[in-house]
């Protein structure tokens, strides 16, 4: 048995009795650390958690040898651990078709995502985004304009725009970030940079902050540590707007 | 003589820029050392011993050229006076590259050859580069003395010998451009585009000369066998002689660059400013040059020498280098060479040749100009390909940072080196034209640059092609969300040399480009979808309206790229392939789409159509040419074919004949003692690039298991499916 099991959003205390309690059952325990980051628990601290002994797995180890973690499911439960909820903005859906190209029991216990979180954050409706996207960190020859087009499209049909931000190893990008480089698609493009933006910093968190507001502001705000995210908002619905006000200083 | 100089520079009728060229040994130093003795630029008694234009001391050990050198002198002839500057070029076909970047610069050759051995191949060579730049040629023959003392011809023989000269180098002439043969290229001793003598014995004759000096072919050969030559050097003089031929015959930059410009800036527009003004070698018109040379000079630094085609250049002004960021280089010196050094000058003029400092984005072959935006000359072409290469480290680990950056110089001075860096594995590559040319180079990492480094013994350079089609090949990305989906076939051989010549290039503006496609024999649409070229391989992405695919094909084509440079065999450069990107599937989202994602996929997916189409082992030819007294023949012969050579050719002449054959780098280390030896001695010989060729299929596995193994790699050849899991 393959169970996908969602962590939840920042520490150790967000995942579901019943996601753990699966943990604790299970033979082998795998986490992918490179979707999504827990930034409220050390690794050796879930151990102590869960009572098991917790094998992180990078990129390869998930999309170019996930033979390793099949095998072991053959025989035995093995519980694979993700941020948020297993399947958004990750591609794990990959790992349960080839499970099941294998006849491989597999399940999902769900946890709480960044999508639904920012509604809460920043009480903009859940019914009136758009597609979502990410920003990433550009490299040599690759400078992706398609996020400001995502922007764009929904802002044209009056939605709200998710926007995620890129993870690599240690470096984590900030909601200023993000901004600078949506800026710098649009003068590319030559098109309108969006105006307002909200910006949301460790969601799940005893922490979190929320800030809205135009890109001059937002630039100079200081978020504090990770993990970031960011809506650009379409048309504030007046409720969306008091809510915004009241919470991010708009 | 410094303002000589200066006040000649401005008066382009009155200079003649040249180039000395012949095959190895046949005295083109020997010549321009007693050409600038001559002209009173250095002392006679140092000239002839070829040691003031070779003045590095690896040229002195080993009595060869290495390095083209540019001086400069005055000549007066007619009663007025001519400036001369002219390179001297090496023979030997390791540096074959100086030579062609040399006739980039220069408008005339005096083409050497060796009265006694005759044309030789790289005689053809030369010959052959002058002429595709439009360099016009006046032949030299040089050792006479030889043939009067040591093969003791009477004066009739001598009229032979030398007539057959000339008819050898006019058929090559002929042969390579019946247009300008025909137009007044045609050498012809009369009239006094060929001189006859001894560089070294510093005396020479031409027919119109002999008019006036009185001395005669019967003369010439009573005073040689007499010993007598000092008196030869006094009636008939090396250098009037032969700076008469030049000033007479070869062109000055007015003429020259009338012709040449069309040739040199094939793609430019002559309506343009800077078009117009090249043609008519105008110095008010935009500065516009051709980088031929970078040396490094430990005052001055970097020195890029060049010819300015139109314009005036002086100390501070900026100029653009074409292919690179567009920021202004200052020049912070300008200079000529007058005699062997290198002086600065208040300003410059179109026509000469110029040495600058401070050109520091400039690279070899570099367009450089006041211009921010012009068409660049057309790019240098050399004849041969890196065949060998060295692995370098440095001895000490804490000069790892400056071996980086001198190898990077090392590239940028000679474009006929491919420089590998690899800065994750230390492990950096120098790849170059023969045993010879590696030599030099790492010896001079350590003596000028101050690095000391540890290198490997020089290994053969292969290469990977494919021989059959194969596809569609589906390469998937790491995370199996991004899809591409690709065929591949081999290129033609006509179009594998039109990329070569640079007859197609993604330079060319993209309707010409289209037409050449499509005359080569491409079809319409796939003319239009060219994408990219790599060295000799093409990409054309046929796929229509996909979304994402724009701002992702950059990584489409790195992925392209890195699999290029090391094919799945051998891991060796992959040449002459055409593929064809037909579909693709991309995620939704840029970051499961990014880098990490496409590089591999498309990588994987063209090793593996690779292996799918026949990927096999390619390995560098050399031509070889053994000349022997006929009872060594045999000697000769089993030289070549020992060497899994092939012999197509013999030809005798006298009591001498000539094996002419063809046989693999691999096998010709050592060649030079062996030969040696086995002609006790007898033997002249030359060897030159002649392309790659398919590793016998008997030798394959053993050969690539070989690479595979030296380089570290699983020693099990791969299969596609190990590509594409
Ligand atoms: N007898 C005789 N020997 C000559 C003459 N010219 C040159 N040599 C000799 O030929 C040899 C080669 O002369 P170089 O001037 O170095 O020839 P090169 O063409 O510059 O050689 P590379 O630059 O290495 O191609 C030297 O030993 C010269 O002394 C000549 O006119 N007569
Ligand atoms: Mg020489």
């Amino acid at each position: 048995m393959l169970s996908f099991i969602g962590l939840g959003l920042f520490d150790g205390e967000d995942i579901s009795l019943k996601g753990l309690k699966k943990i604790q059952a299970a033979d082998h325990v795998f986490l992918e650390g490179y979707t999504s980051r827990l930034m409220g628990i050390k690794i050796c601290e879930m151990e102590n958690l869960y009572g098991k002994t917790v094998t992180v797995l990078g990129r390869e180890d998930v999309e170019q040898h996930p033979d390793t973690i099949l095998e072991y499911a053959r025989d035995s439960n093995v519980a694979f651990l993700t941020g948020g909820d297993p399947m958004v903005s990750t591609t794990h859906a990959d790992l349960r078709i080839r499970a099941a190209e294998r006849s491989i029991p597999t399940e999902i216990v769900h946890g709480s995502s960044i999508s639904s979180a920012v509604c809460g954050l920043s009480g903009l409706q859940n019914y009136r985004f758009g597609k979502s996207c990410s920003v990433p960190f550009p490299s040599k020859g690759w400078f992706p304009t398609a996020p400001l087009e995502t922007i764009l499209t929904n802002q044209s049909l009056n939605l709200h725009t998710l926007v995620y931000l890129d993870i690599q190893q240690e470096r984590y990008m900030t909601v200023p970030q993000a901004i600078e480089l949506i800026e710098e698609m649009a003068e590319k493009e030559h098109k309108d940079a969006p105006r307002i933006f909200v910006g949301i910093a460790r969601a799940g968190s005893d922490t979190p902050h929320v800030a809205a507001g135009d890109a001059e502001t937002l630039k100079e705000h200081d978020f504090g540590d990770p993990l970031h995210v960011l809506v650009i908002p379409a048309h504030l619905h007046p409720i969306e707007e008091e809510y915004l006000t009241t919470f991010a200083g708009l | 003589m410094v303002e000589r100089v200066t006040t000649l520079m401005s008066q382009p009728e009155h200079i003649r820029n040249i180039g000395i060229v012949a095959h190895i040994d046949h005295g083109k130093t020997t010549l321009s050392d007693n050409l600038l003795a001559g002209a009173g630029m250095i002392s006679e008694e140092i000239a002839g011993k070829a040691c003031w234009m070779d003045s590095d001391e690896e040229e002195q050990a080993r009595g060869i050229t290495i390095d083209a050198s540019n001086v400069s002198m005055v000549h007066t002839y007619g009663g007025k006076e001519y400036l001369i500057n002219m390179i001297d070029t090496p023979g030997h076909v390791d540096f074959g590259g100086d030579v062609t970047r040399a006739m980039r610069a220069v408008d005339g050759a005096v083409v050497v050859v060796d009265a006694v051995e005759g044309t030789m191949p790289q005689t053809e060579t030369v010959l052959r580069q002058a002429l595709k730049e439009g360099v016009r040629p006046v032949l030299f023959i040089n050792k006479v003395d030889r043939l009067i003392n040591e093969l003791k011809v009477d004066d009739q023989e001598l009229m032979i010998r030398l007539g057959k000269v000339i008819d050898k180098v006019n058929k090559l002439i002929k042969g390579m451009n019946e247009d300008a043969y025909k137009s007044g290229w045609k050498l012809d001793a009369a009239a006094g585009t060929v001189a006859f003598g001894s560089a070294l014995y510093n005396w020479a004759v031409s027919i119109p000369y002999m008019k006036t000096s009185g001395v005669s072919f019967k003369e010439v050969n009573e005073k040689c066998q007499a010993g007598q030559m000092k008196e030869l050097a006094k009636s008939s003089p090396l250098t009037d002689v032969l700076l008469d031929m030049v000033v007479r015959h070869l062109p000055n930059p007015l003429e020259a660059q009338k012709r040449r410009i069309p040739i040199i800036w094939q793609h430019g527009d002559p309506t343009t400013a800077e078009g117009k003004s090249m043609l008519t070698c105008d110095p008010n018109g935009p500065a516009c040059m051709m980088v031929t040379d970078i040396s490094f000079d430990p005052h001055a630094g970097e020195v890029a020498t060049g010819r300015l085609f139109s314009g005036t250049i002086r100390r501070g002004s900026e100029l653009y280098v074409m292919g690179t960021a567009k920021k202004a280089n200052r020049l912070s010196q300008v200079g000529i060479f007058m005699g062997a050094e290198r002086i600065e000058v208040e300003s410059l003029n179109a026509g000469n040749i110029a040495a600058v400092t401070g050109l520091k984005d400039a690279i070899v072959g570099s367009t450089v100009t006041s211009l921010q935006e012009m068409q660049t000359f057309e790019s240098l072409k050399h004849y041969s390909e890196p065949v060998m290469t060295v692995a370098v480290e440095a001895r000490n680990m804490k000069d790892l940072p400056k071996l980086v950056e001198v190898l990077r110089q090392v590239g940028k001075e000679d474009p006929t080196v491919a420089v590998t860096i690899n800065e994750e594995t230390g492990e950096n590559l120098i790849s170059g034209m023969g045993e010879l040319h590696l030599e030099i180079i790492t010896h001079r990492i350590g003596r000028d640059k101050g690095v000391e480094i540890k290198t490997s013994p020089p290994i053969v350079v292969y290469r990977e092609t494919i021989t059959t089609t194969a596809g569609p090949v589906e390469g998937k990305s790491p995370n199996r969300h991004n899809r591409f989906y690709i065929e591949l076939e081999p290129l033609p051989p006509e179009v594998v040399k039109m990329i070569k010549d640079g007859e197609i290039s993604m330079d060319l503006p993209e309707i010409e480009r289209r037409e050449k496609l499509i005359a080569a024999g491409f079809e319409k649409d796939e003319a239009k979808n060219l994408t990219a070229i790599q060295t000799t391989n093409m990409f054309f992405d046929m796929t229509k309206g996909i979304q994402y695919l724009n701002e992702t094909m950059e990584l489409v084509l790195d992925g392209w790229r890195e699999a290029l440079a090391g094919g799945p065999l051998a891991d060796e450069q992959v040449q002459n392939t055409k593929i064809r990107l037909i579909d693709v599937k991309l995620h939704e989202d840029a970051i499961h789409r990014g880098p990490a994602q496409v590089i591999p996929a498309v990588r994987s997916a063209v090793k593996a159509g690779l292996l799918l189409a026949g990927d096999s082992l390619l390995e560098p030819m050399q031509n070889i040419q053994i000349t022997v007294p006929q009872d060594h023949m045999g000697a000769a012969t089993s030289q070549i074919q020992g060497r899994r050579g092939q012999v197509y050719d013999m030809q005798s002449e006298g009591d001498t004949i000539t094996v002419i054959g063809k046989a693999p780098v691999a096998e010709l280390f050592g060649f030079a003692g062996d030969v040696r030896s086995a002609t006790e001695g007898r033997a002249m010989w030359s060897t030159e690039f002649a392309g790659f060729e398919t590793v016998p299929q008997g030798l394959l596995k053993e050969i690539v298991q070989a690479i595979r193994k030296r380089k570290g790699l699983k020693e099990q050849i791969p299969v596609p499916a190990d590509y594409l899991a």
